[in-house]
């Protein structure tokens, strides 16, 4: 739905050249709530940006909807934005306009007529359940509700795909997960595309199931978020299960890191390895994270005994991913 | 001469004054109003960046304004008189009024429509604004309570540049003023026009921040 090929940008900051992007290729499935995470200054809001070209990257081409972005022209381009939503930290409201007008407004722009605009904003005021504040302005909303305006106005005209950009960042943590609760619904509703940017891991947690992790404008990972965490050696793995400390480690035994995901989760397979061969396990940390609907874990442990190989290769063939460290 | 044998006088020429700068400041707007979106849209940051345009036309709108009013008014004698007929009386007046008025009204509103967050701008590109749509629908709705008080604001000076020009044969309160009250000390007389200019821009003022205070939502 939206793929970026080798896409970079740099910033002239007076005579020194900042890389923004650096040769990023990312794609992003139909239907995928995809995640892009990393520190203020990593260059993420550059990547969602030049998405629908509020800005221009310099190198790489960029697909949405089988529709090459780069390549159109302005009118073209202002065509193609209609079919994007975006919605934002400081959710961008006009001020002088109501709820319902912003709501409006991309309707006004794509050349609706008044009653099907007013019959439009009605049924998206009810989705982002904001229909007794349809005559507010934004002045008199809390964040949350502007945020749910923004949401609105973003998908007035069906797009299929929603570019969030921090759209949490600015809130509480509650609302940010009502937000989010929003964001998952609308995706599995009707079938939206997320790409969000972030500096929040729980944002990523409850709601993407892809993610990239970009750091200094490098892609440094990206993929499934099953699949990263359950490689031991991932950022977001590390991100979520921070590794033990060296000092603690016992030189004479074998480190490991066992991962489970979902099912696995939920039964006592360590036990049974330790019953049924002759090894002794030394738990060093462990700790399970919600991520979306499942839960994964992840156990570091220190292994002693005879039947270590063995025991490993039962803990894999149960499905439980095991990263030997030493 | 007696006070009350002036009323009807002071009345003609309160009402001459308000055409005068009433008209000069609707021309005002009209040509201003243009001229500083145009300001804004070509600034190096802007929607259509045109850096040598945007400097042209500062440099222009700079030197008009260094232009002293009372140089401009005989500046611009022959083209009064080409485009409306006179140089004299207050319809001719309108037409410097108007030119010294422009290029002011044309900086209060490129500072006004700069007051509008980027974020909104972008929000508007994001959702496919063409720049018309920017600007109709975001740019001036948004700057809105600003306006107002650039159009007060303007209305004010220009009450205070028609008194020059009354002192030339332009009309109104201000031109009273000097010929009654300055130059044949009838100092009733120049008290009473100074006392119902100020209540013209008192009223002004007032009905400026009111309109602005009701547009504003936020």
């Amino acid at each position: 739905m939206i793929k970026l090929e080798n896409v970079s940008k740099s910033f002239f900051d007076g005579k020194l050249s900042v890389h923004a992007l650096h040769d990023v290729s990312l794609e992003v499935g139909t239907g995928q709530i995809y995640g892009v995470v990393g520190t203020s200054g990593a260059g993420k809001s550059t990547l969602i940006r030049c998405v629908n070209r509020l800005e221009i990257p310099e190198r790489g081409r960029i697909w949405v909807d089988g529709q090459e972005i780069t390549a159109l022209d302005a009118a073209a381009l202002r065509k193609a934005r209609q079919g994007m939503g975006m919605i934002f930290q400081q959710f961008n409201l006009l001020s002088q306009r109501t709820s319902a007008e912003n709501i409006a407004y991309p309707l006004e722009i794509a050349g609706f007529s008044k009653t099907e605009r007013e019959a439009r904003v009605k049924e998206l005021l009810n989705l982002v359940s904001l229909e007794d504040k349809a005559n507010s302005y934004p002045a008199q909303l809390s964040g949350g509700q502007k945020q749910r305006v923004g949401i609105a106005r973003a998908l007035a005209n069906h797009p299929k795909i929603l570019l969030s950009d921090e759209a949490t960042s600015a809130l509480d943590p509650a609302t940010t997960d009502s937000i989010l609760e929003l964001l998952l619904d609308l995706n599995q509703k009707l079938g939206l595309t997320i790409l969000l940017i972030t500096h929040q891991m729980d944002v990523v947690k409850k709601v993407c199931d892809h993610v990239a992790i970009l750091e200094n404008g490098y892609l440094q990972e990206s993929g499934a978020i099953f699949d990263l965490i359950a490689e031991p050696q991932s950022r977001l793995s590390k991100a979520f299960f921070p590794p033990i400390q060296e000092s603690l480690l016992d030189p004479e035994a074998i480190q490991a890191a066992i991962t489970f995901i979902g099912d696995a989760a939920d039964e006592p397979i360590l036990a049974s390895m330790m019953r049924k061969f002759e090894v002794d396990v030394n738990f060093l940390g462990g700790n399970i994270q919600q991520i979306g609907k499942r839960r994964v874990g992840q156990l570091q442990v220190e292994l002693k005994g005879k039947q270590i190989a063995e025991s490993l290769s039962f803990l894999q063939e149960r499905g439980l991913r095991v990263e030997v460290k030493k | 001469m007696n006070i009350g044998d002036w009323l009807p006088r002071l009345w003609q020429e309160s009402l001459t004054t308000i055409y005068m700068v009433g008209v000069s400041t609707l021309f005002t707007v009209l040509f201003g109003l243009p001229l500083g979106v145009l300001l804004i849209l070509t600034d190096e940051n802007g929607l259509i960046p045109r850096p040598g345009l945007n400097r042209v036309l500062s440099f222009i709108v700079n030197l008009a304004r260094s232009i002293p009013f009372i140089i401009l008014l005989v500046l611009l004698i022959p083209f009064t008189r080409a485009l409306v007929g006179t140089s004299i009386g207050p319809t001719a007046t309108i037409v410097p009024l108007t030119l010294a008025a422009v290029p002011f009204f044309g900086r209060v509103v490129e500072s006004t429509l700069r007051e509008v967050p980027r974020g909104l701008i972008e929000a508007a590109q994001s959702m496919g604004s063409s720049i018309w749509q920017t600007v109709s629908k975001v740019l001036i709705p948004e700057s809105m309570p600003g306006l107002i008080l650039g159009v007060a604001l303007t209305f004010i000076s220009l009450v205070g540049y028609s008194a020059m020009a009354g002192a030339v044969g332009g009309g109104g309160l201000g031109g009273l003023a000097i010929r009654y009250g300055y130059i044949r000390y009838e100092t009733e007389v120049m008290l009473i026009t100074v006392v119902l200019l100020l209540i013209l821009v008192q009223g002004v003022q007032w009905l400026g921040d009111r309109l602005a205070a009701r547009v504003s939502k936020k």
